[in-house]
């Protein structure tokens, strides 16, 4: 099933929805003829989207609002943070081509603060999916909840078949290990993957988790991971402020406990625009850059201990 | 109601003629029908002037008029800009530009829904700086939004400064109708002007409408009107007697107390 058969069948399931986008109708196309008057492009107006997503839902609508993560998110970010988070209506904002995803589009395209800004709005969900199976049921969980949600629109194949159902704050442990716990969410969760199994080459067992939801965020997960494994790498398409890094860092704080935590993460600089495997290359994203970076950040924690041992 | 914070009273005299007489005369909606699916929505979307608001839907039995003594009271919600909190403001504001989009989103719901009430939003001529409000303009022409009003409180002011000294808006009606909207201009003040106008809405089919009223901040108190620094007014009691009484027919009051800098 793909992205747009998944939402006309929620919509024709429910009444209530409608679909909306800012002419970003590239995974949306076939819907403005199964939808008819339930689809509702505003044209290349990202504030008038998202307040009239507001009104809708005023009416008692679920808009599912489909426009570019970086537009929706930061052109639109009043009107998100006033009219829907204030209000805390149900509109479920999806940001396309959010992260690595928007690849060679360049700095104006890239959305790497959007998990950040939106967190911060009280009340707003915050998704993102690992891949395309993990989208199409994390949609139709979030269309039928009565929160303001934002996902990050992910189209990408999956790496390997999930083992539990989505369920919002709850991670996913997609393999088990002591030695380092990687925690991730979205794209790189693909390529996190397969670097867990370069690890395993290296004799290194990792944890892989699966975050799926950053608000609500799986703070056991996080907290296991913080004392059953001996490093916490954090990976994200994100800058290092505001995401999954600092948010293991919140929850390490209010549970008063140390973690050791490595973040691999943007800062002070957008990415590389290139090709999406050109840019995993380049940042040091790939299954075997990201391996070596896990592994020399374990060896480092070690030199560090044993420095502290003696 | 200003004693102890101050209101945007200014602002609030602009626009209280008209909004008496959207609800006095034009709006679908009173007390018993305020969650109606087929009721007439009003938007403030120039929020600041919420006052007249307040004062209107009291008398018209939103709520109880005893109610506005809490104004500005940590344990009621009668604070400087509109919310939900109070019964018949159907959305908050405060933040320009806003409810033009917002309305269109209800003023779309009714048109799938297949109903026939409308969808009013007050913007402020100040207010028309915001590009959010010209989006909305060109997506609801697009949408063909009849149901959807914008009346614009022209009064000439926007916070500090005269409109036309700083970002100048006229022609505003053919900016509007240059975005496909249907036209119109009356007298803010005018109850007999207002009457002619809003029984000919829709203006047209297939567009929506704008009605610029022209309108006098302060209007009604010759000692405020038309003071850029009588916008936001912290009045002290024997200034708020002697307005009363200048308001219904004494001399012209003397106001001495300091503007209070909100923005």
């Amino acid at each position: 099933m793909t992205y747009q058969d998944r939402l006309f069948s929620i919509a024709d399931t429910d009444p209530r929805v409608v679909v909306m986008t800012a002419e970003n109708r590239a995974a949306i196309r076939d819907l403005p003829r199964r939808l008819g008057s339930r689809f509702v492009d505003v044209g290349i107006a990202e504030q008038t989207l998202v307040g009239a997503a507001a009104g809708l839902a005023l009416r008692g609508r679920v808009p599912i609002v489909h426009s570019l993560a970086t537009f929706l998110t930061m052109r639109a970010f009043e009107f998100i943070r006033t009219d829907v988070g204030i209000a805390h209506l149900p509109v479920k904002l999806i940001g396309a081509a959010a992260g690595l995803l928007s690849e060679a589009n360049g700095p104006t395209h890239q959305a790497i603060e959007d998990v950040a800004l939106m967190r911060l709005i009280p009340g707003m969900r915050v998704c993102c999916p690992a891949d395309d199976t993990e989208m199409l049921d994390a949609i139709a969980s979030i269309a039928g909840d009565d929160a303001p949600w934002y996902m990050r629109y992910n189209p990408r194949p999956a790496a390997f078949r999930h083992r539990a159902p989505f369920v919002p704050g709850t991670a996913e442990i997609v393999a088990e290990g002591t030695d380092v716990a990687i925690l991730t969410y979205g794209c790189l969760v693909r390529e996190c993957y397969r670097a867990v199994e370069r690890l395993d080459d290296r004799g290194i067992a990792a944890r892989l988790v699966n975050m799926r939801t950053l608000e609500p965020i799986d703070e056991a997960a996080i907290l296991d991971a913080a004392r059953q494994t001996g490093l916490v790498v954090t990976v994200e398409d994100h800058f290092a402020t505001g995401g999954l890094a600092t948010i293991v860092a919140e929850v390490a704080a209010a549970h008063e406990i140390a973690v050791r935590l490595h973040p691999i993460a943007f800062a002070g600089r957008w990415f590389t625009p290139a090709l999406l495997d050109d840019v995993l290359e380049c940042e040091g994203l790939s299954p075997e850059r990201l391996a070596q970076r896990i592994k020399l950040a374990l060896a480092a924690r070690t030199t560090i201990r044993g420095h502290l041992h003696v | 109601m200003s004693a102890g914070g101050g209101c945007f009273i200014g602002a609030s005299l602009s626009c209280a003629d008209l909004i008496v007489f959207l609800y006095a005369s034009v709006l679908h909606v009173r007390p018993q029908t305020r969650t109606a699916i087929d009721r007439d929505y009003l938007f403030l979307s120039k929020g600041h002037d919420v006052p007249a608001l307040y004062g209107t839907l009291a008398d018209f039995g939103f709520f109880d008029a005893q109610r506005l003594a809490n104004h500005l009271s940590p344990r009621d919600s009668i604070y400087w800009h509109p919310n939900r909190a109070i019964p018949g403001i159907e959305f908050h504001s405060g933040s320009l530009g806003h409810l033009p989009a917002v309305a269109i989103g209800v003023a779309m719901d009714i048109k799938m829904s297949g109903g026939a009430n409308r969808v009013f939003v007050i913007v402020g001529d100040g207010e028309l700086n915001e590009g959010s409000v010209w989006e909305a303009a060109l997506v609801a022409a697009a949408h063909k939004l009849d149901n959807l009003v914008v009346v614009v409180d022209r009064n000439g002011f926007q916070a500090n400064v005269r409109t036309e000294d700083l970002v100048p808006l006229e022609p505003i009606e053919a900016k509007f109708a240059a975005f496909g909207w249907a036209t119109a201009r009356i007298d803010g003040h005018d109850f007999s002007e207002m009457e002619g106008c809003f029984t000919r809405l829709p203006f047209e089919p297939g567009k929506p409408s704008v009605i610029v009223a022209d309108t006098v901040r302060g209007k009604g108190l010759a000692s405020l009107e038309h003071r850029a620094d009588r916008w936001f007014v912290a009045l002290t009691a024997t200034e708020i007697d002697t307005l009363l009484d200048e308001l219904h027919g004494g001399g012209v009051a003397e106001v001495t107390s300091e503007p209070r800098i909100v923005r």
